[in-house]
C-alpha cells in the first residue's frame, strides 16, 4: 500500500516534470525527488521535528478537549450556549493570531515569560494546541450530545451518572471522534503562522516543514521546498484515506 | 439453569399515590393510584397518548412525579433491583458480550463474576454466536433478545418493558414472549406495554386501562377481557375486535 502510493507520488511527479519541462522548472522536483530518495538529514529533521510537535499538540489538545467537550455536552449551566459559540468560532482562529496570542505570552514580559519557551519546540506545541483544542472541543461536544440524546434513558435506567456517562460516550463514539483529531492533525500540520511567530523558524532547533518551505521559496532554493510540498500533500492525502477508511471499515463492522 | 426467585419481594409492593405528570400546565399523567404487586404480570393497555410510556418511566424512576408519590417496599426512592427495556432497544456500539457486561461494570461487579455471568447468560438465551459481532447489526429480533438478555443480567425484581414486540415480526413476538414468561416463571414481577391485544391476553395477569392520562381500569386480566365497566375500555376492545 505504501509502496503503491510513493510509485504514485513519483509517476505524478514526473508526468509533472515533463509538464512544467518548458517552463524550466524541472530543476526543483530533480532536486527535491533527489533530497527525498537519499533521506536527505536535513529534510529528516525538519519533519521529524514537525511530526512530534503536530503530534504532541494533537495528543495535548486531545487530553483537553475530549473531557471538556464532553462536558459541555452534558453539563448545563448559564452561558453554556455563549461558551459553545465562542469555540466553535475560535475552530476558525487565523494561526497568526493564534501565534500573537501564545508570543505575548511567552514574551519575556508576558505572564509565562519565566518559563523562557519563546523560540523553542515546546512554544510551538502550545500554540498548535491552542488551534487543535476548538476543533477537539466542538466535535467532541457534537458527537458527545448525539449519543448522549440516545442512550440518555438506558444510562439512566442503569443507574450511570453524568460523569460516569462520559467514558462511554467518548468510547462509543469513536470513530466520529478520530475524525475530528485528524481533522485537528491536519489543521496543525498545514498552517504556517503560529510557528513562524513563537518558534521563529531557526534552523535546526525550531525549523518546520511549513516554515521551511516559506523561507526556501522565498530564498529561492526550490528544491527543498518543494520535497516539504511533497511530504506535506502525501501526509494529508494517508491521514484523509485512513480516516476514510476508519469511517468505513467502522460502518460496516459497528453499525 | 434457571434461578428460582422468591415471590416475596424486597422491594415490591410499588404504591403510586396521587401520582401524576404534567409538562407545563399539560397534565399528561393525572393521579394516578396503582399497586404493582409482586410476582404477577401486569399489562398496561390504551390508545397512543394515552399515557402508557409515561407511566413505566414514572415507576422506573427516569421521571419523578410532579405530584403525590411513588413508594417502593423497602422505602428507598429508586430501587436497583429493577430494569427496563425500551421501545427501540438501546444497544451500545460494541458486541453482544461487551452489552452484557456494561451494566454488570456499572454495578461495579468484579471481571471474573461479570465474565461468568455474560457467558451464563449468553448460553441462556441463544445468544453464544453472536457474542462477538456488534449488537447493532443485529436483526430487530435479535437486539430485542439481547436487550431482555441485559435486563435479566441485573437479577431484577421487576422488569418494565415498554411495547417490547412492537416492531417485531411474529415468529420473534413468539420467542420475546416466551422470554418474558420464563422471567415471569422466575418470580420477576412484570409491567408490560402493549398495541397487540392478543399479546396482553397471553400474558396479562393484571390489567391497567389508561385513558388521556387517568387510570380507568385496574382489575385481574380474566374480568378486564370478560367484560370491562368502563366505556373507553369497552370501546377500546371493541375496536379490536373490528380491526
Amino acid at each position: 500500500m505504501h509502496l503503491f502510493h510513493s510509485c504514485r507520488i513519483l509517476q505524478f511527479c514526473s508526468n509533472f516534470q515533463q509538464l512544467l519541462g518548458g517552463l524550466h522548472l524541472d530543476g526543483p522536483f530533480t532536486t527535491a525527488l533527489g533530497l527525498i530518495l537519499a533521506a536527505d538529514p536535513a529534510l529528516m529533521q525538519i519533519i521529524g521535528l514537525s511530526l512530534r510537535v503536530t503530534l504532541t499538540a494533537v495528543l495535548v489538545a486531545c487530553a483537553i478537549g475530549l473531557p471538556l467537550g464532553a462536558a459541555l455536552a452534558l453539563a448545563r449551566f448559564p452561558g453554556r450556549g455563549a461558551v459553545i459559540v465562542l469555540f466553535n468560532a475560535l475552530m476558525g482562529l487565523p494561526p497568526v493570531v493564534a501565534g500573537l496570542i501564545v508570543y505575548l505570552m511567552l514574551s519575556r514580559s508576558g505572564p509565562l515569560g519565566d518559563l523562557a519557551l519563546l523560540f523553542t519546540p515546546e512554544a510551538m506545541i502550545l500554540a498548535q494546541t491552542v488551534l487543535i483544542l476548538p476543533i477537539v472541543v466542538s466535535l467532541t461536544r457534537s458527537v458527545v450530545a448525539d449519543i448522549w440524546d440516545e442512550y440518555r434513558e438506558h444510562l439512566q435506567s442503569l443507574g450511570a451518572s453524568r460523569l460516569r456517562a462520559v467514558p462511554t460516550l467518548l468510547w462509543d463514539g469513536r470513530v466520529s471522534l478520530l475524525t475530528g483529531v485528524l481533522a485537528g492533525f491536519g489543521r496543525a500540520s498545514a498552517e504556517v503562522g503560529a510557528v513562524l511567530i513563537v518558534g521563529g523558524n531557526i534552523a535546526g532547533h525550531t525549523r518546520t516543514m511549513t516554515t521551511a518551505i516559506t523561507l526556501e521559496t522565498s530564498r529561492g532554493n526550490l528544491g527543498l521546498a518543494v520535497a516539504l510540498g511533497i511530504i506535506l500533500l502525501s501526509l494529508t492525502l494517508t491521514l484523509n484515506a485512513v480516516a476514510w477508511g476508519a469511517g468505513q471499515w467502522a460502518r460496516g463492522r459497528l453499525g | 439453569m434457571m434461578q428460582m426467585r422468591p415471590i416475596t419481594s424486597a422491594i415490591l409492593p410499588l404504591r403510586l399515590e396521587g401520582a401524576s405528570y404534567a409538562v407545563g400546565d399539560k397534565p399528561l399523567l393525572s393521579d394516578i393510584s396503582l399497586v404493582v404487586k409482586p410476582g404477577r404480570r401486569l399489562v398496561v393497555l390504551g390508545a397512543n397518548g394515552a399515557g402508557k410510556s409515561l407511566l413505566l418511566r414514572l415507576c422506573h424512576g427516569l421521571i419523578a412525579p410532579t405530584a403525590g408519590c411513588c413508594i417502593w417496599a423497602d422505602g428507598s426512592s429508586r430501587p436497583a433491583a429493577q430494569a427496563m427495556v425500551f421501545q427501540r432497544p438501546v444497544l451500545l456500539r460494541r458486541s453482544v458480550a461487551a452489552n452484557l457486561d456494561y451494566p454488570l461494570a456499572l454495578r461495579g461487579l468484579s471481571r471474573s463474576s461479570r465474565r461468568d455471568m455474560v457467558a451464563r447468560t449468553l448460553a441462556r438465551f441463544g445468544l453464544g454466536p453472536l457474542a462477538d459481532q456488534p449488537a447493532r447489526l443485529l436483526s430487530g429480533g435479535e437486539q430485542q433478545r439481547l436487550a431482555l438478555a441485559r435486563a435479566w443480567t441485573m437479577t431484577p425484581e421487576v422488569l418494565f418493558l415498554d411495547e417490547p414486540t412492537s416492531a417485531l415480526d411474529p415468529s420473534a413476538t413468539r420467542m420475546i414472549e416466551e422470554m418474558i414468561e420464563s422471567f415471569s416463571a422466575e418470580g420477576i414481577t412484570i409491567v408490560l406495554t402493549t398495541h397487540n391485544l392478543g399479546q396482553a391476553r397471553r400474558l396479562a395477569e393484571d390489567v391497567a386501562f389508561l385513558h388521556r392520562g387517568q387510570l380507568i381500569e385496574h382489575r385481574p386480566a380474566a374480568d378486564f377481557f370478560a367484560g370491562p365497566q368502563a366505556p373507553e375500555a369497552r370501546a377500546y376492545l371493541a375496536g379490536d375486535l373490528i380491526w
